[in-house]
């Protein structure tokens, strides 16, 4: 159980890698954004791996199971997720403002309509 | 979209039933899984679906905007004003004991009224978003 | 063992996910991408005992945020443009930050650890008294809404604002301004 209790951990982070790449690689400004989302959903995975207990339940109590899995990353992550997908509703509207003001939303099209002014 | 009578059947079919699961998450949260951010995003959902099918305009008719522009503050302010309450009934802000006989009644009570506000502002702001971008591609 | 199984095609999954979502040009696909990824993701949650989180995932993750991809991608057109300056730099930061993250995990309790240190300070406070202070058996509901609440108020009126950002930037009427130039996609 060396190696493999790492593992998940592992994973994880190249999936928040593959989103950061691209976000920081791409030019385009909603695959920025995907990758943004897939990177938070990353973190979401690395948060709720940690509050598993091998062996646990399910926090809702019941008779008869003592070993329940932390309920605090769930609370975290659940509006967390809601969250997100409101940030993310907000980013996209401002990649629709900036397409209907630059026709493009490519950033290199843009610093060069920028720069040209 | 509306020309698709498989779409468009199965739509009616399941629009209620997803309705009524968002309903039982919201009202059974405290029990089974759910709570008003699960069944706010389901109930969002299922109105989602029948403007992906029908169309914008029919979700417009169905639910007014500025009905969800009231129901986005409402949910806010009942979450809020359960604090506000319990301030009054001489207790801590959002210290639900307070609001009953019981503390356990007070508790129940306090939950079910902050989940619902939960409830009701998420799935207000979702349907808002779906129309606000899905209303600029109307000709 | 079957759950290690399982564990273990499903985050082989995620990753070849996300990195076709990497080298995929059509934004379309690279939404639907990020739709199958967070399915999987809900998957995961059921997996790791996280009910509450897995129904949010599948309804936000697969349905809303999709869709919205999808809306969006209608708006500004649906072809990602190769970048002229392919450069290694983002890779070298990337394979760096997670050469970093990776050493930081060697002094990590091993996943599903229950002696690890995050399993001690609050948890066990909220599963043993939540029947007697709350009545719930839900420890999610009760700490969200109650142990919880400023939190989750805070949660609440970020997205208040986000909806009223998305109103004041996009605007729930149609409003047919003179001289405005939409192109058609």
């Amino acid at each position: 159980m060396t190696i493999a209790g790492l593992y998940n951990y592992w994973i994880v982070i190249l999936l928040m890698m593959t989103g950061f790449y691209v976000v920081i690689s791409s030019g385009n400004l909603v695959k920025k954004i995907i990758g943004l989302n897939l990177f938070q959903a990353s973190v979401f995975i690395l948060y709720i791996s940690i509050g598993k207990i091998a062996n646990g339940h399910v926090p809702i109590l019941q008779d008869g199971v003592s070993h329940y899995s932390n309920p605090l990353p769930h609370v975290l992550i659940l509006t967390a997720i809601v969250v997100g997908v409101s940030t993310t509703a907000l980013g996209l509207a401002l990649v629709v403002r900036i397409r209907e003001s630059y026709g493009s939303v490519e950033e290199e099209e843009i610093h060069r309509q920028d720069e040209s002014l | 979209m509306i020309d698709n009578p498989v779409l468009r059947i199965i739509a009616k079919i399941i629009i209620p039933m997803i309705l009524l699961f968002a309903l039982y998450v919201q009202f059974h949260g405290d029990f089974g899984p759910g709570g008003g951010f699960q069944a706010g995003v389901i109930f969002a959902a299922g109105f989602i679906l029948y403007g992906l099918v029908f169309g914008t305009e029919s979700l417009r008719s169905a639910v007014p905007p500025a009905v969800l522009r009231l129901l986005i503050a409402v949910g806010l302010a009942l979450f809020a004003g359960v604090g506000v309450i319990t301030m009054l009934a001489g207790s801590d802000y959002l210290a639900y004991n307070a609001l009953s006989e019981d503390p356990i009644a007070g508790q129940h009570l306090g939950i079910l009224v902050v989940e619902f506000g939960v409830g009701v502002t998420v799935s207000a702001v979702m349907i808002t978003i779906f129309l606000a971008f899905a209303g600029r591609n109307d000709p | 063992m079957l759950i290690e199984a399982v564990n273990i095609v499903l985050l082989a999954l995620l990753a070849a996910t996300a990195i076709a979502a990497v080298r995929l040009h059509d934004l379309f696909a690279v939404a639907m991408m990020f739709g199958i990824y967070s399915l999987l993701a809900a998957v995961m949650f059921v997996l790791l005992d996280a009910l509450d989180v897995a129904f949010t995932e599948a309804a936000v993750g697969v349905g809303i945020s999709t869709v919205l991809m999808l809306a969006t991608i209608g708006l500004v057109g649906r072809h990602e443009l190769p970048s002229t300056h392919r450069s290694l730099l983002p890779l070298a930061v990337v394979v760096a930050t997670g050469a970093a993250l990776i050493y930081g995990t060697l002094d990590m309790p091993f996943f599903g650890d229950p002696g690890a240190p995050v399993h001690q300070h609050v948890a066990p406070y909220y599963i043993s008294q939540s029947p007697h202070q709350t009545g719930l058996p839900n420890v999610v509901t009760s700490v969200l809404a109650s142990y919880r609440g400023y939190d989750t108020l805070g949660e609440l009126a970020v997205i208040f604002t986000a909806g009223v950002g998305v109103l004041a930037l996009l605007g729930l009427r149609r409003r047919k301004r003179p001289g405005k130039h939409r192109t058609a996609q």
